[in-house]
């Protein structure tokens, strides 16, 4: 897929100076605006405590931002959202195809009707002979896998992903972060990806948003102008190194000021 | 992609592995000698002390309606069996039916607290008021207000019955995982699919734990109740035939009886704890097998 300029992308969503306080006056994120554009690999990146986990909850509509705006283009439906948290956060009591099952369900489906989907999406995320299994026979990389294939299965207009490999070890983790980018170019998908990882967003997005703590704000964006598909030779290339220095430099950056306000 | 990455855990290593390690060996031996004990153990033991019981009554000539000997007790219970398997019934009977009760009940009023949280605040402390008052000290009020002596009983033993129930499923019901929730709250479900799709499920395990409590506190309660009621004439259950036993000196009767309700006990216990482990065999932790 080549990468159009960012203007000329249909936009999903927009984020319009979102502040969220909460009780206690601790601002866990301020003045955040945003355009999420179709097909853009958006990287949250920064320290534990800049809200970029808070800014995914409130996409998500867990939460009412105190402050400002978060619109949906052309309005918000069941099926805009799939989700994929930093645990698998699977169904033990169900097999792998009735947890892929489990977004069809709620809005009332029969698994009759959408099995070859939840197949096909199983195959797609290479676990198509574990259908039937349990949870619990899976490995961490395989259960994730599922996540990922549950939050795919519906072809929702973005996917939110919070630090979904951070517990995994790193080769899994590398095997999952190469396998995500050609299943999000096979469905096409929008994705918005909090990491604390600077490796991880480089290689992954086209965009990278920088945060800081106290109070959590976007302090810098990176775009990443490589074009996908990305592999071992993005991995290794001179610009990879460069991208990467130059979000770890803001994200130092970010620390030694906050440090020095402490 | 495929999954053969993450899936090399998988495939037995020992197929492929043809050294035999010396203590692999000792723990598989271990482990077969373990299986046996497990049954040979309690048997033997079990066994030993029916013989020193009767070596007791034997060395110190204690008379047969002190103490009777295992055997006399055994043929009792033969010649018995046609007045005391009828009282059985009756026990078994009481029970089972608190036991559904108290399940419904307290399977019931654990999803109404869960889906209001003032409908718990108002009814949790009756139902504490229940579990706490003594069932010996409720009974005599329960037989003067109600005539039906097995609603009677009934009543007595769902009390006694249905609070561990209400309680672990309770429980259950808030123990889901936040993540899951928070899912379910994404994709939109209604307060029913909630409930049937995450809630219920997450609460099996816990309710089965409060099954196997309550099952053998519905025995206790048919029978504690059955004292409090005292003489009944037809439909007396097991308790009654203890009592009566009693007042007639007929101690081996008394000890057939005890032994019947002891059986009872254990095969309720064994019963839910084989639903139990049906139930949650594929999925749940506590069903798992270490490796």
């Amino acid at each position: 897929m080549a990468a159009l300029p960012l203007g000329h992308r249909d936009a999903v969503l927009h984020m319009r100076e979102v502040d969220k306080t909460f009780n206690g006056g601790v601002v866990a994120l301020q003045h955040m605006s945003l355009r999420v554009n179709e097909g853009d690999f958006i990287s949250l990146l920064g320290p534990s405590g800049c809200g970029k986990s808070t800014a995914l909850r409130l996409i998500a509509g867990l939460m009412p931002p105190t402050a400002g705006r978060i619109d949906w283009e052309g309005g918000q439906s069941a099926d805009d959202l799939g989700v994929v948290f930093q645990e698998p956060t699977l169904m033990p009591w169900a097999t792998v195809e009735k947890n892929v099952f489990l977004p069809f369900r709620l809005r009332g489906q029969k698994f009759s009707a959408v099995r070859d989907r939840i197949h096909e999406v199983l195959d797609l995320v290479g676990l198509g002979s574990f259908a039937e299994s349990y949870p619990r026979e899976l490995s961490g990389g395989m259960k994730m896998r599922v996540s990922i294939a549950r939050a795919l299965a519906t072809n929702p207009r973005l996917i939110l992903m919070d630090e979904p490999f951070a517990a995994l070890d790193e080769i899994t983790r590398q095997k999952l972060n190469d396998d995500l980018l050609k299943l999000k170019e096979r469905a096409n998908a929008t994705v918005i990806f909090v990491t604390h990882s600077v490796f991880e967003s480089v290689f992954l997005s086209d965009r990278i948003l920088v945060m800081a703590a106290r109070p959590g704000r976007i302090i810098h964006e990176i775009e990443v102008d490589a074009a996908y598909p990305r592999g071992i030779e993005w991995r290794t290339s001179k610009r990879y190194g460069e991208v990467a220095r130059e979000a770890s430099d803001m994200l130092h950056g970010a620390l030694n000021t906050q440090e020095a306000a402490e | 992609m495929t999954v053969a990455d993450t899936n090399t855990e998988i495939p037995t290593e020992t197929d492929t592995a043809a050294l035999v390690d010396a203590d692999e060996v000792r723990r598989a031996r271990k482990r077969r000698i373990e299986e046996i004990a497990k049954y040979v153990i309690p048997a033997t033991v079990m066994i030993a002390a029916i013989w020193y019981w009767d070596r007791l009554v034997v060395w110190n000539e204690i008379e047969p309606y002190i103490l009777p000997r295992p055997g006399l007790v055994l043929s009792t219970l033969i010649e018995d069996w046609g007045t005391l398997s009828t009282s059985l019934m009756v026990t078994l009977q009481i029970t089972g039916m608190a036991l559904a009760v108290a399940v419904i009940g307290g399977v019931g009023l654990a999803v109404i607290f869960a889906l209001s949280r003032y409908a718990e605040m108002s009814f949790s402390p009756f139902a504490v008021i229940l579990q706490v008052t003594p069932i010996v000290s409720i009974a005599p009020l329960i037989f003067i207000y109600i005539e039906n002596r097995l609603i009677g009983l009934l009543l007595c033993a769902w009390i006694v019955a249905f609070f561990p129930i209400l309680a672990n499923t309770t429980l259950g019901l808030k123990s889901t995982d936040h993540n899951l929730s928070d899912l379910f709250t994404i994709y939109k479900a209604n307060r029913w699919q909630r409930l049937i799709h995450l809630q219920l499920p997450s609460a099996l395990p816990y309710f089965l734990g409060g099954l196997k409590i309550a099952g053998g506190l519905a025995l206790i309660g048919a029978v504690v109740a059955e004292y409090v009621a005292g003489t009944g004439g037809i439909g007396s259950g097991l308790a009654f035939r203890i009592l009566e036993a009693g007042y007639r000196l007929q101690i081996p009767r008394m000890f057939a009886a005890l032994i019947l309700i002891a059986v009872t006990g254990v095969i309720i216990y064994a019963t839910t704890s084989l639903i139990s482990h049906l139930a949650l065999r594929k999925w749940h932790e506590s069903a798992l097998k270490r490796e």
